[in-house]
């Protein structure tokens, strides 16, 4: 056989390589070869069917009656009188800002805080007392919001240690718990104080990632320890930064943490700060029993955090390379 | 000067700048260790401090508490309390500790093994399914059903008042599955090929070659969800009108939140029974996660690495 006529056998068997394939036959061999894998995943993908995305549908109550016991999709015409219900409704509009001021005032808190103790972290050389301090401030994320509101309720009650010193200096004794005005204060000061050690981790690892080298370099050029900082060590995370500040920001308006908090922490005598949208659906639609009301209102909730989400990772994108998806 | 030497040079300069002799030299980086140091002592000594009040008040004596004691050593030192929940029946502290027990670890055994036989398919670029699979499970991150959907839902399953109302709706983390799947991404392909050339198939090298390569992992998950499982109030709430079945946290839950009328047991009380509840819940955490804080923190790690 010529080189020739072997070149053209080579090219005819090429075609028979699985880039040729159609893609129902490409499918097919994948399932031969690897059908073990695929019947790992049926049983997870169920799960995710019946109990995330069923839930995702059955958000068409916001549109639809439900009576107690029928379809979980409603019955009857589709309605928007639910939206129109709370989107004229003065509780909803209290619960909307409540819950930007709170998210937000958080993450302007948290979030430069849990930066600089990353920074402040990574510049201890003494590893056991590094480790140490690490083991303390994680240890907050571990606790039952439960346990840690709780806490907060000794601390803060009118016989508790703070009031004691106020008291000590003369001061007359504050309900905190009680009190509107000091709600958000409450919130943002425990939430500081259980998530900045946890907070550090990634931005821990990606300290750690960075090459030494860069800060040979550095000081070869003459930069201080606090230049270094901003010229080496501030840069290399900026993904992380970046990432992490896309899905804070995608959270402004969704409940995440905040409801556990804000349910543990409220009463009727602070909803004017501390309602969130979150604990007024869950007023409506389980205490109050009205389903459909309470669905329009989650979902509105849902629907604006995730094109928050989408913007902010958007933004990301294009300024920092930085993206979820 | 001719290249050589001036590389020589360079060097020495490398040397004498290395940054830990630098730091040494400079007396603005001392000022600043010191300054840290206060703060890094600052930090703990702030979370730790509300554990540590709790514990005092927990052994401090119900006549110091009436009269205002807020020490952190604790005052005419009461263990009655702890005896009272350990031992009286009627309180049922124990009831609700040993649910929480058993739905921590049913909970955790079965979403470690659903996420891994999730997580493990997941982690392999080359699988087809993977193309649909990957954006189908992450959507659910950032979109999904909502508190009602998902209690109607519930309803309609009849998972009402069982241990599965409380164990479903939690079952399988997105976010865990991620973390797993990216550690399952940095098992070496070589190893797992080995397998298959010694004659496992799929499920064998999954379960004789990556598993035992994945105890951080598997460390990490069994922590995150045993956690979760533990500190869990809010299924109980929702799904869970029997007490009898009520985990422990949503049994500290009313009586902290002061729902203490239906509780006669717990107000006619020492005062300080909150604390005690309060110290044995959250012990078994303390105990367990600064043992396998080596392992999370690389599992984080793993998970934040971008592919």
């Amino acid at each position: 056989m010529s080189v020739k006529e072997e070149n053209i056998r080579l090219k005819q068997s090429e075609e028979w390589s699985p880039r040729k394939l159609t893609l129902g036959q490409r499918f097919n061999k994948d399932l031969h070869v690897n059908w073990q894998l695929y019947v790992m995943v049926i049983i997870p993908v169920i799960y995710y069917l019946v109990f995330r995305y069923v839930p995702m549908f059955g958000n068409i109550l916001a549109f639809r009656k439900y009576t107690s016991g029928g379809s979980i999709f409603g019955e009857g015409p589709l309605t928007l009188k639910y939206f129109r219900q709370f989107i004229t409704g003065k509780p909803f509009w209290q619960a909307f800002s409540n819950t930007l001021i709170l998210n937000g005032l958080y993450l302007l808190f948290r979030f430069p805080l849990t930066l600089i103790f990353a920074l402040l972290l990574n510049e201890i050389r003494n590893l056991h007392w590094k480790k140490f301090v690490q083991t303390v401030s994680y240890l907050p994320h571990f606790i039952s919001m439960v346990i840690v509101c709780g806490m907060i309720k000794e601390l803060l009650s009118t016989s508790g240690p703070i009031n004691e010193v106020i008291a000590k200096l003369g001061g007359e004794k504050i309900s905190f718990i009680a009190m509107a005005e000091w709600f958000r204060t409450i919130f943002v000061a425990s939430g500081v104080w259980q998530s900045l050690g946890w907070g550090t981790i990634l931005y821990l690892a990606a300290m750690s990632g960075i090459n030494p080298s860069l800060y040979e370099a550095a000081t070869v050029d003459g930069a201080s320890h606090f230049q270094q900082v901003i010229h080496v060590t501030i840069p290399c995370i900026l993904p992380t930064i970046a990432t992490l500040l896309i899905l804070d920001i995608g959270g402004l308006v969704g409940s995440g943490g905040a409801f556990e908090k804000v349910y543990l922490l409220y009463s009727p005598l602070t909803y004017e700060t501390s309602d969130i949208v979150s604990t007024y659906v869950f007023r409506m639609g389980i205490e109050s029993g009205s389903i459909n009301f309470a669905t329009a209102v989650g979902m509105f909730e849902g629907v604006i955090n995730l094109v928050l989400l989408t913007i902010a990772n958007f933004v990301s994108r294009k300024v920092a390379d930085t993206s979820l998806w | 000067m001719s290249d050589i030497e001036k590389t020589e040079l360079n060097l020495k300069d490398i040397k004498a700048h290395n940054p830990k002799n630098k730091i040494k030299e400079s007396a603005g980086y001392k000022i600043f260790t010191v300054f840290n140091t206060i703060i890094m002592i600052l930090v703990s000594v702030a979370t730790l401090y509300p554990f540590l009040y709790l514990i005092s008040q927990s052994f401090t004596s119900t006549q110091a508490i009436i009269e205002g004691y807020t020490g952190l050593v604790p005052k005419g030192f009461n263990i009655e309390t702890y005896r009272y929940i350990l031992t009286r029946n009627d309180f049922e502290f124990l009831r609700y500790y040993l649910n929480t027990i058993i739905y921590t670890f049913i909970g955790t055994v079965l979403s470690l093994f659903f996420s891994s036989i999730l997580a493990y398919p997941l982690s392999k670029p080359k699988l087809r399914i993977n193309k649909f699979l990957s954006p189908f499970i992450i959507f659910t991150m950032y979109f999904g059903g909502g508190l009602m959907a998902n209690y109607v839902l519930m309803l309609k399953l009849g998972l009402k008042n069982s241990m599965w109302g409380f164990i479903l709706p939690m079952l399988i983390s997105t976010y865990y599955v991620i973390l797993m799947r990216s550690f399952f991404m940095s098992i070496p392909k070589d190893l797992e090929e080995a397998g298959e050339i010694d004659g496992l198939n799929k499920w064998g090298v999954f379960w004789h070659i990556a598993r035992p390569l994945s105890t951080p992992i598997i460390a990490t998950m069994t922590l995150f969800y045993a956690v979760m499982y533990w500190n869990n109030w809010f299924n109980a709430k929702l799904y869970l009108q029997d007490k009898a079945k009520w985990p422990v946290a949503y049994f500290l839950q009313t009586i902290i939140r002061g729902a203490g009328a239906n509780e006669p047991d717990a107000q006619n009380m020492t005062a300080n029974i909150k604390s005690c509840a309060m110290v044995l819940t959250v012990l078994p955490i303390i105990c367990v996660y600064p043992a396998i804080q080596k392992y999370y923190v690389q599992g984080m790690m793993l998970g934040g690495v971008k592919e």
